[in-house]
This record gives C-alpha cells, structure tokens and sequence, in this order.
C-alpha cells in the first residue's frame, strides 16, 4: 500500500510522540523473541505503530492451542511456521515497514549476530534460558532488553541492559519449573496486557517520554489488578 | 510484629528477610524481594532486619510468554 500520511495521525498528535517520535519510530529496528502469547500483541503494535523494522524470531508451528491467546494467528495457519505466519500478517497490517522472519530458535549459536542488527529486543520467550541468554548478550552488546514474563493471571515487565540491572541481577539463579508454581496454564488475556505494557515500554524507550521501567520491575495481577514497581 | 507482605498485613516474629523466607516457603530461587520498594538480593536477607510495618513485595519468576 503506498504511503498515507493520514496513518500515523493519532499518535503523532500526541505531544510525547510527535513528528520527531514518529520518525524516531521508522528509523527504529526492533527484534521480538518468541512470537507467542506475549509476541502477538508486542508485534501487532509495534508494527501499527511504525516501527522501522521488525525481526521475528521463533521456530514454533501453530497449533489450535496457541489460538485462545495467540492473537496473530487463525485455524487456517495450524501447522505452519508461526515466524512465516506473523510476517505476514504484520505486512498486511503495514507495508510500510520492513519485517524480517527467523525461523529457528535464538540460541549460543545466533544471537550475538542477530541481536547485534537491532536497537531493543523485547520478551516473548516461555524459558528462562532463552532471557538469560538475550540478557546476556543484550548486557555486552548494550542494547536495551524489554524483559516480559507471564504465569496464569500474572505478569512482569522490566527495562533491563539499559541502566545496572541484568535478568542476572534480578534472578542471579535460573530457577527450576518447581520454584516458580508457573506451568502452561494461562488465559489469552495475561499475555495480552503485559504484552502490551511491553510494547508500550519499547515505545518510550524509542520516542524517549514518560519513565520508563529502567532497572524497575513491574508486576500485574490480574485477579486483583494489584501491581507493584521495585527498584532493581 | 506486624509487617506488610505485597499489601497484606500478617504478624511475624522472623527478625529479618531470611527468617520471613523460610517462615512463608519462598522457593530457593527465582523471586525477587523487596522492602520499601527496593529489592534486596539474597545475599543480604539475612542481615536484612524487619521491623513492626516494614513493606515487603515478593515477585516470583514467571517463565511463560
């Protein structure tokens, strides 16, 4: 589609966006891992919203249980690469920006390469290997790490690697699938407010307004709706 | 004593972060403890002393996304 400028007009009213947000956001690239629960809304509005480029990185198939929560996908798509898939629905949504698709799994292997071609990498993994390792490589390439984690009704979102803390800071130890009470279980809607909080904090980080979650850590719960901020 | 844990007030006798760990069974690793909005890592817990209304917010690791 060709360039509208009518597309953008509600943000770019916004004082804290602006045009020079705006064009912040086009030169901006950012790389989502794991295009999941969480990964669905981070790249449905980071790409509505214009980011430059978007990397997406998973080496999953969709499968009819992901669609309950995985909003960017539909039956149609079951069995098919869920980074192909996104793709192209993050195309259809904006031909304006550029989207590159991975489909492999961010490992020891690549993530020093492919990290190093984008300016923020955000959360959409489900291990905590897979954090440990962004953060890592985030710290030493420093890049700014939009950290995002979901269990159940709750969820936590950090700005790490961008000021002291590291996920090694906030837990020095990976923990074992029986310290955390978190399995699989999950309603679509955890992923898609924290997923969201973490969409809006690559926005701020990008356009540089408000305070964003810098060496904080933010948690929901959405039975109560109870949040907390900690200093990292 | 009375101290407040992630908005809930409960009535502790453990003197510091270390003791109120092992008073609520905190896993041994993967949570984040903070006391008046600060975290504190395990290191110090126990030498982290609580006092009547002390704030304290536990956030445990969520793995999934």
């Amino acid at each position: 589609m060709k360039a509208d400028s009518s597309r953008y007009e509600r943000q770019i009213i916004l004082p804290e966006i602006g045009e020079e947000g705006q064009k912040r956001l086009a030169k901006s690239r950012v790389l989502i891992v794991g295009v999941g629960g969480l990964g669905s809304p981070l790249a449905l509005y980071l790409a509505g919203a214009g980011v430059g480029m978007i990397g997406l990185i998973d080496d999953d198939v969709v499968s009819v249980s992901n669609l309950q929560r995985q909003v960017l996908y539909d039956e149609g798509q079951v069995g098919k690469p869920k980074a192909l898939c996104a793709r192209q629905r993050l195309q259809a949504l904006n031909g304006e920006i550029t989207v590159l698709a991975y489909n492999e799994r961010l490992d020891e292997t690549n993530a020093m390469r492919l990290i190093s071609e984008y300016d923020i990498v955000v959360d959409g993994t489900d291990n905590f290997e897979t954090r440990l390792l962004i953060s890592d490589v985030c710290q030493e390439l420093n890049k700014p790490y939009v950290y995002a984690a979901i269990g159940g009704l709750e969820g936590q979102v950090a700005v790490l690697c961008k000021g002291s803390a590291t996920y090694r800071t906030l837990f020095p130890e990976l923990p074992s699938p029986s310290d955390t009470q978190t399995g699989k279980e999950v309603v679509g809607v955890t992923p898609a407010v924290v997923g969201s909080v973490a969409a809006s904090q690559v926005l701020q980080l990008i356009c540089d307004y408000g305070e964003p979650l810098i060496d904080r850590l933010w948690s929901i719960d959405l039975r109560t709706l109870q949040c907390f901020t900690i200093d990292i | 004593m009375n101290i407040n844990v992630n908005n809930k007030t409960i009535t502790t006798d453990s003197a510091n972060l270390s003791a109120l760990a092992q008073e609520l069974s905190l896993p041994e690793k993967g949570v984040a403890v903070a006391i008046e909005n600060k975290m504190v890592p395990r290191t110090l817990w126990e030498q982290t002393p609580l006092e009547e209304g002390t704030s304290v917010v536990i956030i445990k690791a969520a793995c999934g996304g």
